[in-house]
């Protein structure tokens, strides 16, 4: 595309079929303690 | 949905929904901006309102003035073509979904163990109230850690990764107590096929070589508390008698995270009203050394006056700004820091159900005190009336679970046209208990800040995909 550059290859709806099977960290674990930063966290089933 | 915005010369496009981040050039940002004002976001098939032919009629007579037909007709292909592939103007169609996701039994995950209710700093601007959560202070006992570690296997169901953060407070002065308990999560996750992820977060007064070495047998991440440049950490973080605590702990804090190769820990501070040029104390942490860097806003009411005011946003905002791009520069020059609220995985990211479900507190997360109380978060500590039970009876009150449990982006109404839903999951429910006296609001100082962050993490993601 000549206008038009995309980041990324995913798109989230890909995610609903295996998402949610909860191993990941909660969000509070990491390092904030006083936020909520869960886009910046790992999925489990990608590591 | 979309949001558009510039930042640092760069056009960027989010479609929210689908997450994909477009970096696009001035006429095709114009063109998307456009096509939103006439209303093809809330159209029904976005891609059949494209492709009529009043829509681009449309287009080019809002824009044929600025730019020449054949370059907005190009631009209109690949707008039609990204739409068509689900990369723009999606729709939002997790909500039942999440509906179904927090229906799901719930399993206890982790725990914030207070090992100590005291502290050997008197930091000002603490929510632990100098270590004391508006209470006594104590120190956790093994029997009560013992406890707590017991109840987190028992109501683990499946899950294997059990995380334990020894939190305080700070606990180090309870440090013979946390190596016990190490020793008895080792002990138990053989027999109970677990895997323990222990996590210690210190002031680092009481850090030496022997606490050095187990941390780095044993925890699986370490966040170190210190707030930045001399003079803004020892105004905030002093001990007892007054004096500043940077001298002390800096050279502590440096051998640790180079004995850790720079990875799996957190230098983590944070700022306040009285240092609203807090990119300087992330720069200075990364000019010492530091790699793993987290600075974070101080959340504290608004007659503190160290608290962050409405008036001050513009200020934050810039110096967001700014360190973004001095960040950009230093990755270029191979002396890459990760900042934490700058972290940001568009491919490899938590899943849709996580984006929008919550933090996990009161349901997967769960806080135990010094004598063995639980509560949803640590944040929650001290306040009666979100005690949920205790480590010998168990959780007694499963109403606060459960409304801690209906908690998502769909139940807070502030966040349903907000572009940042998928990066903060709703933001912090304690933060919106805080100001708004319920856990289903948002607190908005905070969310205008991460609405900066996210725009500044996905310009940097811009910046060095170049």
């Amino acid at each position: 595309m000549k206008h038009i550059k995309t980041l990324n290859t995913q798109t989230l709806n890909n995610t609903m079929k295996k998402g949610g099977c909860g191993e990941c960290q909660t969000s509070c674990q990491s390092a904030c303690k006083t936020s909520c930063t869960v886009g910046n966290q790992t999925c489990e089933q990608k590591k | 949905m979309i949001h558009q915005y510039v930042n640092n010369g760069y056009h960027i496009v989010l479609d929210v929904n689908s997450g994909s981040v477009h970096v696009v050039d001035e006429l095709c940002y114009d063109v998307i901006q456009a096509l939103d004002t006439m209303g093809i976001d809330q159209a029904e098939n976005p891609v059949e309102e494209l492709k009529k032919e009043e829509t681009a009629a449309g287009l080019l007579e809002k824009l044929s003035a600025k730019y020449a037909e054949s370059d907005l007709k190009d631009a209109y292909g690949d707008i039609v073509e990204l739409t068509e592939a689900g990369q723009l103007f999606t729709k939002d169609i997790y909500e039942q979904y999440i509906g179904e996701v927090k229906q799901r039994k719930t399993v206890v995950k982790a725990l914030c163990m207070h090992i100590a209710h005291d502290c050997n700093l008197a930091c000002k601007y603490c929510f632990a109230e100098e270590g004391e959560y508006h209470g006594r202070r104590a120190l956790m006992s093994y029997e009560v850690g013992k406890k707590a570690l017991d109840f987190l296997i028992a109501n683990s169901g499946n899950r294997r990764n059990l995380e334990v953060d020894f939190f305080g407070g700070e606990p180090l002065m309870n440090w013979q107590v946390v190596k016990d308990l190490v020793a008895y999560g080792r002990e138990q996750e053989k027999i109970h096929n677990k895997n323990f992820r222990f996590t210690i977060t210190t002031n680092g007064v009481l850090l030496n070589d022997e606490v050095q070495e187990f941390v780095n047998k044993e925890m699986d991440n370490v966040v170190l508390s210190l707030d930045g440049r001399k003079e803004v950490n020892d105004k905030m973080r002093p001990f007892r008698n007054g004096k500043g605590s940077y001298d002390l702990i800096v050279p502590k804090f440096q051998k640790l995270a180079d004995s850790r190769n720079q990875e799996k820990y957190y230098v983590r501070g944070t700022f306040t009203r009285d240092n609203l040029d807090f990119s300087k104390d992330v720069l200075h942490f990364a000019d010492l050394g530091f790699k793993q860097i987290s600075i974070e806003p101080v959340v504290g009411e608004d007659s503190d006056f160290y608290s962050i005011k409405k008036e001050d946003l513009p200020k934050i905002f810039e110096e967001y700004d700014a360190l973004a791009k001095a960040l950009v520069e230093r990755e270029k020059e191979g002396k890459g820091v990760n900042f934490f609220h700058f972290m940001i995985d568009l491919d490899g990211g938590p899943c849709v159900a996580k984006r929008l479900s919550g933090c996990g507190s009161g349901t997967e997360y769960l806080a135990v005190t010094p004598w063995g109380d639980l509560y949803p978060c640590h944040q929650f500590v001290g306040e009666e009336e979100f005690l949920m039970g205790n480590v010998d009876d168990g959780i007694v009150k499963p109403e606060i679970a459960e409304e801690f449990r209906g908690c998502s982006v769909y139940s807070k109404e502030k966040c349903k046209n907000c572009f940042a839903k998928f990066y903060c999951s709703g933001g912090c429910m304690a933060n919106s208990q805080k100001f708004h006296g319920s856990i289903h609001d948002t607190y908005d100082i905070g969310c205008e800040m991460e609405r900066k962050r996210v725009e500044c993490a996905i310009m940097m993601k811009a910046a060095l995909a170049e």
